[in-house]
């Protein structure tokens, strides 16, 4: 799950991360309230929509009175901000964050996150601050840094002297930014975070160290033991087929294509998707109906596929292991006829009690068109779709 | 032969008495898998099925019934501390069917797994393992399309195992040893691990193996393959059509940063040596291909 960075920096306070004093704003009025709240000379004002890239799409500006800051709101309200993370369409601005201005010396970057190839916490670091990481990742490796957390001991002095260092830092600095490390680890370990991204990590004049930005995400699987968390959700921000999928278990991600797709497991839902663009066609979507698809769960997935208007044909691919053939095959018929399917229907269903779940499909009555195989069914429904 | 699973593997169940954990004993018991206890805090000392005996403890079943497997159906929130009192208890493979566990309660698991050398865990999030030629099944695959035979299959994902299976069986071709490795981003055994045994196992003749986007274990499989394997090898990568940014239903299946796409662990097996298979329908065609050509196929 996703947060805002307004968020992220309550988050951040909570575990003694150093951000700087902002507040919410949801109108013109309330953005310059909140700069002459904060009485400095300078205020930022920053667009809060999930995605990232900000700054450069025009969702971060600076206002030197509270007027100005609530002339820039104004503008940034209710606009649709476009960022490399967002898609064409942008995202459309919904709240902004005014903070104090502050002295900046010197931007870095710091973030934790799981290093799967130690199966442990990492925390990453730069002095290339509040560019585009990956780039520099890609481009100049050795100025990324890196320290893998023991879980067993967390995050050692050592380790932070050997990031602050490593980045050039000196004098009390090293020890504030220590401080930093060690806070940003608990705040990503007791919030069973899946990010924790400081971009720019900014070093003041005072040498001082504060989070400019803030960046978390979370582990869905963690969010039962996380009430306060799960609160900061923002359907606004979600896809609302996707968040439909959720309620109902379902693992659903829209794609640009106009064949639907419903399989049960991820990597062979994957592996129908990569068959339908080997055979020329295009997946309106990835779909996972999990081991134990029931029948309402299957008419669910229907209805999920359905409410996307590019679909022309639905393709169901399932393997029945445990979950037998003829019972999928029952779903998919009832399903079919509740919804009032419009749309070609090509199924593919091997495993257990296959030839049962066949003869169901056959005299259902329905237009279903049958596929004895994963390329061949692949190659129906895009003849399918072109048709329709 | 096989790895893993074999004749004398006495089985314990960890949540046998839950929905899931003893619809699966059932199934397993009746494929063979000698299931020799069943632990279920609270419910020690009474029989699962009026047969199985049920202990407290992981402990207490393998002092009493020297058991030497065991698998975790327990729920998410209970799960990484079932898989460390297995550990605890010395059980030397732990298999982890469990789905939805914390990342980071995982993270800690590995870490209590470190200081336990003599034992294994195989996921979480996996089907399990299969050898058919033991008629011994820990986990939660169909049974029926297996055979017996010489294939030894390796793979991220569970119904992708399945596809590969079945699609060698409809073809002759018997599995050894079906290894389901799991789809999260923290877990046990790896695909080195399991290549490893497959290539020291004399009755597997030639593997399959199937990843999918995400982290880079395909990578380090690649370099092992090029470095010491010596059978036959055919392999598919499952989400070169996936966009990235996406998490695919597996926690672990993510193109993240640029990295762990399909067309670099697709390009990383080839060089080693693998026979990619062009489409997920050609899985046991392809396996069959680098059969024919014989040891570690030249690539054309």
């Amino acid at each position: 799950m996703k947060i805002h960075e307004y968020q992220a920096k309550e988050v951040f306070r909570r575990y003694g991360v150093a951000v700087p004093r902002g507040f919410l704003a949801q109108t013109a009025d309330e953005a310059e309230d909140a700069a002459r709240k904060l009485g400095t000379p300078m205020v930022v004002v920053k667009a809060q929509i999930h995605a990232g890239g900000r700054g450069k799409g025009g969702g971060v500006k600076l206002a030197k009175s509270p007027a100005e800051a609530r002339e820039i709101a104004s503008r940034m309200l209710g606009m649709m901000l476009k960022t490399h993370q967002t898609g064409p369409l942008g995202q459309k601005v919904r709240k902004v964050y005014v903070e104090e201005g502050l002295p900046i010396a010197q931007e870095l970057y710091l973030g934790a996150t799981l290093d799967r190839a130690a199966s442990r916490v990492t925390l990453i670091s730069s002095n290339e601050g509040g560019v585009e990481i990956e780039e520099t990742a890609a481009k100049h490796p050795e100025k990324i840094l890196r320290q893998t957390v023991d879980p067993a001991v967390g995050v050692l002095d050592f380790q932070g002297r050997a990031l602050a260092f490593g980045l050039g830092l000196s004098g009390g600095t090293v020890s504030k930014f220590l401080d930093f490390c060690r806070a940003l680890y608990r705040a990503y370990l007791e919030t069973d975070a899946s990010l924790a991204e400081v971009n720019p990590l900014v070093l003041l004049k005072d040498g001082s160290v504060v989070a400019l930005d803030a960046k978390m995400s979370f582990d869905d699987n963690a969010l039962y033991r996380h009430p306060d968390i799960v609160e900061f959700r923002d359907v606004d921000e979600e896809d609302p087929i996707e968040a439909k999928a959720k309620e109902y278990d379902l693992s659903y991600i829209a794609l640009d294509g106009n064949i639907g797709c419903m399989v049960n497991g991820a990597g062979l839902a994957m592996a129908t998707m990569d068959t339908i663009k080997l055979v020329g066609g295009s997946p309106a979507n990835f779909l996972d109906v999990g081991g134990g698809a029931s029948q309402d769960k299957v008419t669910a997935a229907f209805k999920l596929i359905l409410a996307d208007e590019k679909v022309r044909a639905i393709l169901i691919n399932i393997f029945g292991g445990i979950m037998r053939c003829d019972v999928i095959a029952a779903g998919v018929v009832a399903a079919a006829k509740e919804v009032r399917l419009g749309v070609p229907l090509v199924v593919r269903l091997e495993g257990t009690n296959v030839e049962q779940g066949k003869q169901i499909l056959k005299s259902s009555g329905l237009p279903i068109i049958s596929a004895d195989n994963l390329r061949q069914a692949a190659e129906k429904a895009v003849l399918a779709a072109g048709r329709s | 032969m096989s790895i893993l699973a074999d004749s004398k593997t006495r089985l314990i169940s960890q949540g046998i008495t839950g929905a899931t954990g003893s619809f699966h004993a059932r199934q397993m018991m009746e494929y063979g898998t000698a299931l020799v206890a069943g632990v279920t805090p609270g419910k020690g000392g009474s029989l699962f099925d009026e047969k199985v005996p049920l202990f407290n403890t992981v402990a207490e079943a393998v002092k009493q019934t020297a058991a030497n497997a065991t698998v975790v159906y327990v729920p998410p929130p209970f799960a990484a501390d079932a898989i460390m009192e297995a550990a605890d208890a010395g059980v030397p493979l732990i298999v982890a069917i469990t789905e939805g566990i914390p990342i980071l309660d995982m993270v800690r698991a590995k870490r209590y797994l470190e200081d336990k050398p003599g034992v294994r865990l195989l996921g979480p999030n996996c089907p399990g393992v299969i050898s058919p030629g033991a008629q011994c099944k820990i986990g939660i695959m169909p049974a029926h399309i297996h055979r017996p035979g010489r294939i030894g299959v390796v793979s991220r994902s569970g119904t992708l195992t399945y596809e590969a299976v079945f699609q060698l069986t409809q073809l002759g071709l018997g599995q050894s040893t079906a290894v389901g490795i799991g789809g999260d981003p923290v877990n046990g055994t790896d695909f080195v691990d399991c290549l490893k045994m497959f290539n020291a196992d004399p009755e597997t003749d030639a593997v399959i193996i199937i990843g999918e986007i995400g982290g880079t274990a395909e990578e380090a499989a690649a370099a092992y393959i090029a470095r010491e394997f010596t059978k036959p090898i055919a392999g598919f990568i499952a989400g070169i059509s996936a966009p990235p940014g996406k998490r695919m239903g597996h926690a672990g299946a993510i193109i993240a940063g640029g990295k762990g796409t399909a067309a670099e662990k697709i390009s990383a097996l080839r060089n080693a040596g693998v026979l990619m298979a062009p489409s997920p329908a050609e899985l046991g065609t392809t396996l069959q291909e680098a059969l024919r050509r014989g040891s570690k196929p030249k690539q054309t």
